[in-house]
């Protein structure tokens, strides 16, 4: 079980608006940037999480192995 | 002078039987390995020839006695275990509780790769054809190196190289190499101890496992150093040096700079070339101090006082690669030696800015990365076993299931070779090493083959009373330019013998 089993997904970040009012261009373009990675990396846990085995903690427990070599 | 050598590598893989996790893994993986052969390997089976094995030879130049030797280390015992030499040139069989491929000897980094993947495949057909007897459970295998409860299995490299190099020199050079090369070849971990009892990250599956500097066990007190000596060709003139303290790595490029790295060490370490002492204080505990700082900020003790990072360590070893190669080649370096030059000094430069700036390229970082994405996403502690779960199933062999697999179906993880060439490497052996006579044998005259090892092969022939053993001691010999026009004219092993014995 998690440490603070509690914890939760990291507070939403600010409306790309209120960055634009408050950033200059540079940075729009990082805040941009990030955005699409982002983007991306959510499609990437989504595929993930499709393939992932199910119950994590009994699969990882049942995994036993002998000393080899 | 270069990274060409003969070499290859060895992979425990690890094991599990779907829902039975009390299952047996020596049945197991005898299942496995009886499966694939069964199924691939045409009428008798070739067994293993242990005739020219010693485990227990110690490069210091001793022998080690039975009676003193753990059981574990007995390996030249034919215990009734499955061992096939497949039409590659590989060998295939159950080590301990594990299944195990050991490539066929190969002279360059890029083959080491391509007939460490296709060994993938094998493994991954020999699976299924486990699990598709009528009744049993699906066999799941995993290239990874512990279970994260205690337990750690290995994934070798074998390196021959010059007798007459002094061992000490070996010592000298090469480790302070490997308690830095993880940082290009670790291939990642969830938990922190042997038995995982820590949470967090570290680079590398088999840093905790390592005890002391050199010695001759594998199973027990593991040395950073190795120093089983069976050199499967002339002892006078070769010995093999057995690496054991790398990580099964499912990159290419991993797996390539692995190999391709070391055998340019050890080159120079041959030709007497590094002057510089680059000795690093502690170097047990030091492997798993870098292996548990994956922001690689790790100072590294110097004997000579000063303190660097793994990754300026590997630097110092680039730096002295690069002034080796253009000494003794200059323009005339091969373009896989001035490749793994190349790609070397890229992944260090960036690891040394930014070790995310790696993630297309090493297991370890592309793991990490993942980790790092669903932490993220999801709020996860460390310990939380979807990470674990994470780690492990990264290693899974299959392509639908693996993780690594499916980062490199989305683009995320660079490949250095196509399909088409590794499934072709699963049963045709490289070119230019022993390994070719050998494949081509099992391949053309497998009725006729009675065993065969890495130095013979050993043909029952009719006619003939008593076996014939053709030894196979030079693994530069026995190539495709060599034998292979008369493999080709040679439709019996009877013609063949008679050819050979001429």
């Amino acid at each position: 079980m998690a440490r603070d089993g509690g914890q939760q997904h990291k507070q939403p970040k600010k409306s790309s608006e209120t960055e634009e009012a408050t950033e200059v261009a540079p940075q729009e373009d990082v805040a941009e940037r990030k955005e699409q990675l982002d983007e991306d990396i959510d499609a990437i846990l989504d595929e993930i999480d499709d393939v992932l085995e199910t119950n994590a903690e009994d699969f990882v427990k049942s995994f036993i192995q002998k000393g080899g070599e | 002078m270069s990274v060409r050598r003969v070499m290859g590598t060895e992979t425990e893989f690890g094991i599990s039987v779907q829902g039975q996790s009390t299952a047996n893994p020596m049945v197991a993986s005898s299942q496995v390995v009886n499966a694939y052969a069964s199924s691939t390997l045409r009428a008798r089976r070739a067994r293993w020839d242990f005739e020219e094995e010693s485990p227990l030879r110690d490069a210091r130049g001793f022998d080690m006695s039975r009676e003193v030797a753990d059981a574990s280390q007995l390996t030249d015992e034919d215990l009734g275990l499955a061992n096939v030499i497949l039409t590659n040139g590989a060998r295939l069989y159950v080590d301990h509780a594990h299944p195990e491929y050991s490539t066929p000897e190969c002279t360059n980094p890029r083959d080491v790769v391509k007939w460490d993947k296709a060994g993938e495949l094998v493994m991954l057909d020999a699976a299924r054809l486990a699990g598709a007897v009528p009744g049993a459970p699906p066999i799941l295998l995993y290239k990874n190196n512990t279970d994260n409860k205690g337990a750690s299995y290995g994934a070798h490299e074998n390196y021959l190289m010059r007798r007459s190099t002094p061992f000490g020199e070996i010592v000298r050079h090469l480790t302070p190499f490997f308690v830095s090369r993880q940082v290009v070849t670790g291939a990642g971990r969830v938990g922190i101890g042997q038995d995982g009892r820590d949470h967090g990250f570290q680079v590398s599956q088999r840093a905790d496992y390592f005890e002391v500097e050199v010695g001759l066990e594998t199973t027990l007190k593991r040395p950073i150093i190795n120093t089983r000596d069976e050199p499967h060709a002339d002892p006078d003139k070769y010995r093999r040096l057995h690496v054991i303290i790398g990580d099964a790595n499912l990159s290419e490029i991993s797996t390539y700079l692995k190999v391709g790295t070391t055998a340019l060490v050890l080159a120079m370490i041959e030709d007497r070339f590094i002057s510089r002492d680059l000795t690093v204080d502690q170097p047990v505990r030091s492997l798993r101090a870098v292996s548990h700082d994956p922001s690689l900020k790790h100072l590294l003790t110097m004997t000579d006082g000063r303190t660097l990072t793994a990754v300026q360590l590997q630097m110092e070893y680039l730096d002295l690669a690069r002034k080796y190669v253009e000494d003794r080649l200059g323009s005339d370096a091969d373009d896989q030696t001035r490749d793994v030059l190349a790609r070397w000094e890229s992944v260090l430069s960036r690891l040394e800015t930014d070790p995310m700036l790696c993630a297309q390229e090493l297991d370890w970082v592309a793991k990490l990365k993942l980790l790092e994405s669903y932490r993220e996403r999801d709020g996860l502690d460390w310990e939380h076993p979807k990470l674990q779960l994470i780690d492990l199933q990264y290693s899974d062999i299959r392509p639908d299931r693996g993780l690594y697999h499916r980062l490199v179906r989305m683009g995320r993880i660079d490949r250095l070779l196509h399909d088409d060439e590794v499934v072709h490497a699963m049963h045709r052996p490289p070119v230019d090493t022993r390994a070719y006579f050998r494949g081509r044998c099992l391949e053309q005259y497998a009725d006729q083959i009675a065993a065969a090892s890495w130095d013979s092969v050993i043909f029952d022939l009719p006619g003939h009373e008593s076996l014939q053993r053709v030894p196979t001691i030079d693994p530069l010999r026995g190539t495709k330019a060599h034998v292979g026009e008369l493999l080709d004219r040679c439709d019996t092993a009877e013609r063949l013998f008679a050819a050979l014995t001429r």
